[in-house]
């Protein structure tokens, strides 16, 4: 359910780029995802297909670039991308750890004709 | 044709985000804290909840907005206690968004509050990434669930303002490492206070609603 709210929104965005753009058509549809952000590639694809059926964006593709977790501890300044949510710092042992990436969402570009 | 490339950078939350400000401006006008509670189903969420509202009445007017995916078992409940109570029914939606929290703030009349208690549905995942408007938010984990959530859902625990573990009456008969807990999420939310409650004995409520109320004050 989740990924309907968010693919709405998606479609909201592109169709107006594209419309701002005087585009009649969009192709291709680029996403920057990290991973924290909870989003199923394969259920968005599933319902764009769907709700795009009678807009600019009909049959476009849609890519994702998953960005991984980064963090840096804010102790020593060690960057590192953890392997699982256990964020200690490998490097001096502190729980200080701030995200640089993995909260990312959203709609990088578009391709249009 | 030839394709040409547009640039967008927009986030997808925005639309929420832009609602969310607005509920966010409306409680501040009306001197409301609005407070996202989320947490599993079966955290004791409900509870927890009455559990704050009953140590707060004497000092704060509070009104309560239940978000479930169907039902009005939860505002049946805390209207009987004694609060208003909002129901938001989601009709499968999994986590509540910052449109319908809106609509419930409509039906209250904000200037005879304080405190706007919002329980989410029951959901570690979904919730997260939707902004209500809030002040704070709060991830509430329970002893039953195990100690290994934080590794398993890091975002909820990573944007969070307040941890409350909740049900550590259960403690001896499970399980759980309550040390590693509070490691894990201090790893994830360097600083975050970690309270630990039993909505139903009472224990801890007075240290989270003593941090409540400082949040209210500051």
């Amino acid at each position: 359910m989740h990924e309907l709210a968010v693919t709405e929104s998606i479609l909201d965005i592109v169709c107006r780029h594209a419309a701002e753009a005087g585009a009649d058509r969009v192709v291709r549809i680029h996403l920057v995802i990290g991973e924290l952000s909870s989003i199923v590639d394969d259920s968005v694809q599933f319902y764009f297909d769907f709700l795009s059926e009678k807009s600019c964006a009909r049959g476009a593709e849609l890519t994702f670039r998953r960005l991984p977790v980064q963090v840096e501890c804010r102790a020593c300044g060690h960057s590192w991308e953890p392997e699982n949510a256990d964020w200690t710092c490998p490097q001096c042992g502190a729980a200080q750890a701030r995200v640089v990436t993995g909260n990312e969402f959203y709609v990088d570009s578009i391709e249009v004709e | 044709m030839p394709t040409r490339r547009i640039p967008v950078v927009e986030r997808i939350f925005r639309a929420n985000e832009g609602v969310a400000a607005e509920v966010r401006a409306l409680c501040r006008e009306h001197g409301v804290t609005l407070v996202n509670i989320m947490a599993s189903p079966g955290a004791g969420k409900t509870t927890f909840l009455l559990a704050t509202a009953h140590a707060l009445a004497d000092r704060f007017r509070i009104a309560v907005i239940e978000g479930d995916v169907a039902s009005t078992v939860d505002s049946d409940r805390v209207r009987s206690e004694g609060f208003p109570a909002i129901q938001i029914n989601t009709g499968g939606g999994c986590h509540l968004d910052a449109r319908q929290v809106r609509g419930a703030l409509d039906e209250l009349d904000l200037d005879q509050f304080d405190l706007v208690l919002v329980e989410n549905v029951g959901n570690l995942v979904c919730p997260v990434g939707f902004d209500l408007g809030e002040s704070l938010r709060i991830a509430l984990s329970s002893v039953p669930e195990g100690w290994d959530k934080p590794l398993k859902y890091p975002a909820i625990f990573q944007r969070t303002d307040a941890v409350v573990l909740n049900k550590i009456d259960l403690m001896p008969h499970l399980a759980f490492d309550e040390a590693e807990f509070r490691r894990l999420v201090q790893g994830l939310n360097p600083g975050v206070p970690v309270i630990s409650v039993s909505s139903t004995e009472g224990t801890g409520i007075l240290e989270w609603t003593t941090w409540l109320a400082d949040q209210l004050s500051s």
